[in-house]
């Protein structure tokens, strides 16, 4: 039955095997042409750099743009009978570093003899205009070119970012496989969120060289040929005259103005400081700057308005103020007695003030008690099940404002803060139990709440709308279209009606007219309405007594609110001193263009915020 | 001293078999130093992929000793445990297995790895041919011949989970060693026609045309046998409905296929069609082959393979190394082992006294065939791009063992065939 069977098999097999050497003799002897492809040897890949999309202001003024640099690739097999006396007068260089440099080459892991590879890198149009005479000499030595960032000023360096090359971690994660070797990426920033937009699209050009690397035009005509795809533009939300001013006016402090545009959540402004030059971190010398920025201790990349984690302080009240009003703990006209020192201390002249007298001298008992009512209602026998039930639906309330989370701005490494939630207890606590009084210094702000700054000027930009607020974001549109991002048209509702916001608004419009901000933070012809804060730190941690940290936020005008500002100024003392001016001046440049009060200015400026 | 049955004498091993593939693991790790070589690096370089391929000759040294040393009743015996452990292993990969190179086919501690799915393929051999070996197996009986299929269709399934299609499809050779123990060659016809019709409706890219000519047959066979009875007629009209059927499926297939499959298939079709993707490697692949000419251009010389232009050089494309550097000769000269390796095994088949040991035989003869055909045809265009590596030539630990153990059950079987009582 199975008779032949075996050599069908057999002669299957050899049918196979005289077909493959069939078609090998026609690629291999008969057909010409892939000998006449490879004679032409090797065929060059030329990276073909796409141009990074730009960064411009609100006003179309241009934050980020490019300038060409070049790459010295090296093709080691085509290098013959190198002058080296000569090379190291070209590109002024020693006849040890040139040593050095064919070291570092075979050291690295891409390396090949047969492949480019960079040799120098990120040489300048200057370099270049010298080089570009003599690289006939030198076969083997190719010049590529390709840009980097350029910046008009030094200000937003930390909201832009920076640009260098793709680490190799990177570039294991780039499973699509967009990158290469020694490609561009943004690493922080603006760079970094919108590296997609940004990019672009690198192409290839594919050169074909023969044996003596001369080249011999495109392969296949360039048929093959991708031609680069530059990358999107990006129109940041950022008023770059508002944004250089808030950098100037933190020289030589650690903190972060932030300024939003509250109807749109546009932020206007965002300056960390202490900042760096942006321009360090591009270009050849990226590497010895970035260590050096880096190290540097008072963390000059640390994006504070976004990073930084501090207890809110006084300005919390205001959120206080709604929240009890909401839960009808209180009316406007409750008062409480304040007694100074028990159990909380005071300042200010005030004996017994209604909510807004409260708000405006920052009264701490007030708040203690509000904050007591609304944690202990009653609604359980248990006082601890009680402040339990109390907290959980605080939490809900302040979470509302967009404290306690991510507020998804669109830059990396956003910090969230706290909000202090039972289960939060419960585990500082370690299962023990708690009840008010272990909790009570977060009613003004203090004990465990964190805040990001980002999120203080996103509360006052809250408040000026009555009630909701929109994600602030820094760029407004991508590439020419002009359309608002779609993720930035929604407006997320408090849980706080909105005639409880007109409370807060008189109330903060108080403490500029005639409470704690009213020196230095109110102005001629607009309602400024703000509170401030002074937030204690932990100075027994620190080898002597600093000062507080000054905070304030607020927003002008009263009617339809242009501007919201928050600033912190770490160990600079009162929030109504440096932080205070701070805010009023940033008002005062966005609506008029600048102050009319240049002894605050000056204030400022000298930075002598200790009394 | 008495010596024990297992004991082999050194006349008894067939030095054929064993001379062929000692050249070709030597070709092979010659060919995989000259991808990597760059400049005045020797072959024992530990920097290069030649000095760890040696060092898996080695181990398979080990491996060859430890085979030729265990008692030849052990692959039958345990066969059905082998196939059993593998396919646990299979189950686990997906689970616990980590990735290289985008496959998650890698189990391993550490830096070492093995490829499960290298050693289904000499288990699922032992296994499918001790169910031929039983006695009193039949092939014509249905139930023997659907257990045979879930035997292959076990581990295909399994590998298919880890997406690596290339090795799964290997196991269809199988078929092929069905056939020559008696199953009938309309399934294998069946496969190959519609591998065809798959084909061509690609390559005619219109199924109207298609339908047609299908339609114009129809009539004209329907005339021709007018005055036949209706069941040749029932015959006729069903064929044309299941040929039909199975164009209008083909785009149905196709269009489910993942993106870089159909890709593959299109490049083979048509290489120009995506030329900076996988067309670009078959046309470097060719490119390379081709300018080899007819004598190579010597030892070291290529430089078109030295580019990474084609991907995968020292495994699935390391047939490029050998055309360009030694030409249509180097081509005929490996060539033309693999086709010896092949007959020479058949032949090794043939002479066992025991089923079991024949359908192994055939087992290893039609996975080294397809594994060849494949590998080959890709490098020079006749077949879409299926990453599957060339025997004893692609570097890696894991398919030499594979393959280096699939052989030499062979030759332990065939070292003791005249120990065994016949049963054919």
């Amino acid at each position: 039955m199975n008779q032949g069977r075996r050599e069908i098999i057999q002669i299957a097999f050899i049918a196979v095997a005289l077909i493959f050497l069939i078609k090998l003799f026609f690629i291999q002897v008969l057909d010409r042409k892939y000998k006449d492809l490879a004679d032409s040897n090797a065929i060059f890949p030329e990276r073909d750099y796409a141009i990074r999309g730009l960064i411009k202001d609100r006003n179309g003024k241009i934050i980020v743009y490019n300038t060409p640099e070049f790459d010295l690739l090296i093709i080691k097999k085509e290098v013959k009978q190198l002058d080296s006396a000569k090379f190291c007068e070209v590109f002024d260089k020693t006849p040890q570093e040139l040593r050095q440099l064919f070291k570092d080459l075979r050291a690295r892991r891409e390396y090949s003899p047969v492949k480019p590879t960079i040799f120098l890198s990120q040489l300048s149009t200057l370099d270049f205009a010298k080089i570009q005479d003599h690289i006939d000499e030198f076969p083997g030595f190719y010049i590529q070119p390709r840009n980097t960032r350029a910046y008009r000023t030094k200000a937003m360096a930390n909201a832009l970012g920076y640009v260098s090359e793709i680490s190799k971690g990177q570039l294991e994660k780039d499973s699509v496989g967009f990158y290469r070797q020694g490609d561009y990426i943004g690493q922080s920033g603006i760079e970094a969120y919108y590296e997609k937009y940004l990019r672009g699209r690198n192409g290839v050009r594919y050169k074909l060289r023969d044996v003596d690397g001369n080249d011999k035009g495109s392969f296949k005509d360039g048929a093959w040929d991708t031609l680069s795809v530059p990358g999107q533009d990006l129109v940041s939300t950022v008023d770059m005259d508002l944004q250089e001013y808030g950098e100037f006016l933190l020289k030589g402090k650690a903190g972060s103005i932030i300024a939003i545009e509250p109807s749109t959540g546009e932020i206007l402004a965002m300056a960390s400081g202490p900042s760096y030059d942006p321009l360090l971190l591009t270009g050849r010398n990226y590497s010895s700057n970035y260590k050096f920025i880096s190290s540097d201790t008072n963390k000059p990349l640390f994006n504070r308005p976004l990073m930084a984690q501090y207890r809110p302080g006084s300005i919390f009240k205001i959120a206080q103020a709604m929240v009890a009003l909401q839960e009808g703990v209180i009316t406007p006209e409750t008062r409480f007695k304040c007694d100074r020192g028990n159990p909380m201390g005071c300042h200010g002249p005030h004996t017994n003030e209604d909510l807004r007298g409260a708000i405006t001298n920052s009264c701490n008992p007030y708040f203690y008690q509000v904050m007591k009512r609304m944690v202990n209602k009653g609604k359980s026998d248990n006082p601890f099940d009680d402040t339990r039930i109390g907290l959980e639906e605080w939490n809900k309330h302040i979470a509302s404002f967009g404290f306690g989370k991510r507020l998804g701005i669109d830059l990396p490494n956003e910090k969230s803060g706290l909000v202090p939630s039972p289960q939060f207890y419960d585990k500082a606590y370690r299962g023990r139990p708690w009840k008010f009084s272990n909790i009570y210094s977060i009613a003004i702000g203090e004990g465990e709440n964190l805040v990001v700054p980002l999120q203080m000027a996103n509360f006052a930009a809250t408040v000026a709308n009555k009630g909701y607020y929109i994600t602030p974001h820094l760029v407004k549109s991508i590439g020419d279209t002009g359309k608002p991002l779609p993720e930035y048209l929604e407006k997320h509702y408090t849980t706080i009606d909105p005639e409880n916001f007109e409370i807060a608004a008189d109330a903060m419009e108080e403490v500029v007219r005639s409470g704690t901000g009213q020196y230095r933070a109110s102005l001629k012809d607009i309602v400024v309405c703000g509170k401030t804060g002074s937030v204690q730190n932990d100075a027994k941690t620190m080898k002597y007594a600093r000062p507080d940290h000054s905070v304030f936020i607020a927003y002008a005008p009263k009617e339809n609110p242009k501007i919201a500002v928050s600033v912190y100024v770490e160990w600079s003392g009162q929030g109504a001193r440096a932080a205070a001016s701070i805010a009023s001046l940033m008002i005062e440049k966005y609506l008029y263009g600048g102050t009319k009060r240049p002894h605050i200015e000056e204030y400022v400026l000298r930075g002598k915020f200790l009394d | 001293m008495q010596r024990r049955e297992d004991d082999i004498k050194t006349q008894s091993i067939d030095w054929v078999t064993v001379s062929i593939y000692v050249a070709l693991v030597f070709m092979g790790w010659l060919n995989i130093y000259a991808v990597t070589y760059e400049e005045n690096q020797s072959i024992f370089d530990t920097n290069l992929n030649s000095f760890r391929q040696l060092m898996f000759i080695t181990g398979a040294v080990i491996i060859i000793s430890a085979i030729l040393i265990i008692e030849r009743q052990f692959y039958e015996t345990f066969a059905y445990i082998l196939y059993g452990l593998i396919l646990f292993m299979l189950l686990l990969v997906p689970i616990i297995g980590k990735e290289v190179g985008g496959n998650k086919a890698w189990l391993g501690v550490g830096s070492f790895g093995v490829q499960p799915s290298e050693f289904a393929k000499f288990a699922t051999a032992l296994a499918v041919s001790k169910f031929i070996g039983t006695i009193g197996f039949k092939m014509d009986n249905l139930k023997n011949q659907a257990t045979l299929f879930a035997m292959i269709g076990a581990p295909i399934l399994l590998i298919l989970l880890q997406k690596d299609y290339g090795t799964a499809m290997v196991f269809l050779v199988f078929t092929v060693v069905f056939y020559r123990e008696g199953m009938s060659p309309f399934l294998i016809l069946v496969g190959i026609g519609a591998a065809a019709i798959f084909i061509l409706t690609l390559l005619v890219g219109n199924n109207i045309i298609l339908f047609s000519i299908i339609g114009a047959l129809w009539a004209l066979f329907t005339y021709m046998n007018r005055r036949k009875r209706l069941k040749r007629h029932i015959v006729i009209t069903a064929g044309a409905l299941m040929l039909a059927f199975t164009i209008a499926s083909v785009d149905f297939i196709f269009n489910h296929l993942e993106e870089h499959h159909q890709r593959r298939v299109m490049s083979m079709l048509n290489p120009d069609a995506d030329p900076l993707g996988y067309g670009w490697n078959v046309t470097q692949s060719k490119i390379a082959i081709g300018s080899g000419r007819f004598f190579g251009k010597g030892f070291l010389e290529g430089t078109q393979t030295k580019f990474d232009f084609v991907p995968e050089q020292s495994t699935d494309f390391i047939f490029c190394t050998i055309g360009e550097e030694h030409g249509w000769i180097g081509s005929l000269i490996t060539i033309s082992l693999f086709v010896a390796l092949f007959l020479r095994v058949i032949f090794l088949a043939e002479r066992q006294k025991h089923r079991f040991a024949r359908a192994y035989g055939y087992s290893v003869a039609c996975i080294f065939f397809f594994h060849f055909a494949v590998n080959i045809g890709m490098t020079i265009g006749l077949f879409p791009v299926i990453g599957i590596p060339l025997p004893f030539f692609s570097y890696g630990g894991s398919s030499l063992w594979a393959f280096t153990v699939l052989l030499f059950i062979l030759i332990k079987l065939d070292a003791h065939r005249m120990q065994v009582l016949q049963r054919l």
